[in-house]
């Protein structure tokens, strides 16, 4: 591929319809970024991943549609495979809410969490609508894909999009890959399969990801929110503040509302050892800080 | 507030459990203490300033484990004051995004210890416990004016601690948490709530602020009534998101159970009473154990509600 440039914006345009589900693309990920194995976990399906986390950059979604009974030929739909990975956003829900500015839009346009900077406050994995980001307990840190930033300092593209053997992953600046998505899209709508959609090509989904897809099924199926529910945390600043003013506003009232319903103590219930001046009527008001001051 | 048939969430919780639900209830008891305490000192009588200094007294003592239970939650505990600085090359310097409400109530915890400080030694001063000359030289600069500027903005501040955890999880996209605007005043509305009741229970230890037990009392009545209001906003808004369920389901509910058993002798004394503290104006005289159930069921009721609202979205 051509040279790797700072100041272009790189991403991965990732082909559901072409992924067998090899996980090939978790295992060159793993051997480049030196993440540790973890246990398989079996349970109902193949997926024994399970999510992305701070040890799993990619992870080959291995969604069962099998019907149970068989009805023909499965036409690419019986199962869904999509190998899953951060999708660098261009409005970014993780970065947006980071109180540290550990994570920083790199040359390359990529999203990228700088473990010396990261204090493991979490906010990000709250924010991430992709269940992306985990948490190393080992380093106390937030982790997740990095696209590679040290190969594309390299000049090589991300381990993933080169280990992949069908092409399902490719990487590139992200107009061309835009450009090749549509092309692909028109391709397999023009063969009858309709449902094949992109997701995250265009603005409509957190200003445009830079890691996008070709989806065979609605976002949904890929968990994955659609466009009505890509929404960033700060939508809530707004009405959480208003919210919480009016509060403090009634609370004030409610305050002064007891301060001013309230009768002066009858001197019988003057508590013992009080100062005679503060039985004094409501009429003699004054200002106590500066009376008590000593 | 969404408007959608059924947000979506497919995000994965961030595990803000132990330490954060301690904050957040320690948070709630220094910030509405301080601001009540300001409260009696500026618009109370003179027998109201014995009561507010155990506010003042209450906020600081509730204040100090925070920075220490955030602190410890961090993965990185040592790096607690990335959260202030940026380190990262190139960009050093200051860390402000107010838009990030962990990033904004980070410098306001700051700040807003350094009045809960200040006002602690000031009122140690007036009450000579602390007698040092250069101390009482340095609370004399706080009477007058600038003593009520110090207060009024301390309890700004002090309203903003309460409130702004609530805020801080809804700025997310957690279920429930960003399923609702109403966090940020629920956990204010709690806050005061608890901070009356927590006030009540100690002027019993102080007798000279016992005369500003009514008030107390009352206002207690007064913010159980908001923090009611602002429960039921709080689980309507959940309805369109269809995350009621999450929210109040097994086992949460049974905190919920207690929250709300934490609200009832505040209602049933607004219905009975009305607007004054007892039929005679003033606090009837109870035994010790008596009148301390109430407010010590108001504080777990806080507690309770905390957790339900911290742990439901993330279990």
């Amino acid at each position: 591929m051509a040279e790797i440039t700072p100041g272009t914006a790189y991403g991965f345009f990732t082909d559901t319809s072409v992924c067998i589900g090899c996980k090939a693309c978790e295992v060159a990920c793993k051997e480049w970024n030196q993440l540790p194995g973890n246990n398989p976990v079996f349970g109902d399906g193949y997926d024994n991943t399970r999510s992305l986390d701070s040890e799993n950059w990619r992870h080959v979604q291995l969604i069962d549609n099998v019907p149970d009974e068989t009805m023909g030929t499965g036409q690419g739909k019986a199962w869904l495979m999509m190998s899953d990975v951060c999708k660098h956003c261009t409005h970014a829900s993780c970065m947006e809410v980071c109180p540290t500015g550990a994570i920083i839009r790199t040359e390359f346009d990529t999203v990228f969490i700088q473990q010396s900077v990261c204090n493991g406050c979490r906010d990000c994995i709250a924010a991430c609508p992709y269940d992306v980001i985990g948490f190393d307990e080992a380093d106390g840190v937030a982790r997740k894909c990095t696209m590679c930033y040290d190969r594309l300092q390299g000049g090589m593209e991300p381990a993933c999009a080169k280990a992949c053997p069908t092409d399902s992953i490719q990487f590139g600046p992200v107009d061309e890959l835009r450009q090749q998505a549509s092309t692909r899209l028109a391709d397999l709508h023009s063969q009858g399969i309709t449902e094949a959609n992109l997701y995250g090509h265009d603005e409509s989904v957190y200003g445009g990801l830079n890691a996008f897809f070709l989806l065979m099924d609605k976002p949904e199926a890929y968990k994955l929110p659609n466009a009505e529910n890509a929404v960033l945390p700060s939508r809530n600043n707004l009405g959480g503040w208003l919210t919480g003013a009016a509060t403090a506003v009634l609370g004030l009232f409610a305050g002064l509302i007891a301060l001013r319903r309230r009768q002066p103590p009858p001197p019988e219930t003057t508590p013992r050892g009080a100062p005679p001046q503060e039985t004094a009527p409501p009429s003699e008001r004054s200002s106590p800080p500066e009376a008590d001051a000593p | 507030m969404t408007l959608l048939a059924q947000a979506q969430h497919f995000v994965r919780p961030p595990d803000w459990t132990w330490y954060i639900v301690p904050y957040f209830f320690l948070a709630g008891l220094a910030g509405g203490s301080y601001a009540i305490a300001t409260l009696l000192r500026l618009r109370g009588e003179r027998w109201d300033e014995p009561a507010a200094r155990v506010g003042y007294y209450a906020a600081f003592l509730a204040f100090l484990p925070c920075p220490i239970l955030l602190t410890v939650d961090l993965g990185e505990p040592v790096r607690f004051w990335h959260m202030l600085v940026n380190t990262t090359p190139g960009a050093e310097g200051l860390n402000f995004k107010p838009w990030s409400p962990m990033s904004l109530g980070s410098w306001v915890l700051v700040i807003f210890g350094l009045f809960a400080t200040v006002t602690f030694v000031e009122v140690l001063v007036r009450d000579r416990v602390l007698r040092l000359r250069l101390a009482d030289r340095a609370a004399r600069l706080l009477d007058g004016m600038p003593g009520k500027i110090w207060n009024l903005v301390g309890a700004v501040l002090a309203t903003f601690i309460a409130g702004y955890t609530g805020v801080l999880l809804a700025v997310s996209n957690q279920p429930i948490w960003s399923d609702t605007w109403t966090l940020g005043g629920l956990f204010l509305a709690s806050g005061l709530c608890g901070s009356a009741a927590l006030l009540t229970l100690l002027v019993r230890y102080r007798p000279d602020a016992q005369a500003s037990a009514g008030v107390l009392v009352l206002s207690e009545r007064l913010f159980t009534l908001l923090e009611l209001a602002l429960i039921v906003l709080f689980a309507l808004t959940l309805i369109p998101a269809g995350a009621l369920d999450d929210a109040f389901g097994f086992p949460w509910i049974l905190l919920w159970l207690v929250t709300f058993a934490s609200l009832l002798p505040g209602l049933g004394g607004l219905v009975t009473e009305r607007l004054a503290v007892t039929g005679e104006g003033t606090v009837v005289a109870q035994p010790a154990v008596a009148s301390a159930a109430v407010p010590t069921l108001v504080l777990i009721g806080v507690l309770a509600l905390r957790a339900a609202v911290i742990l439901s979205a993330q279990y």
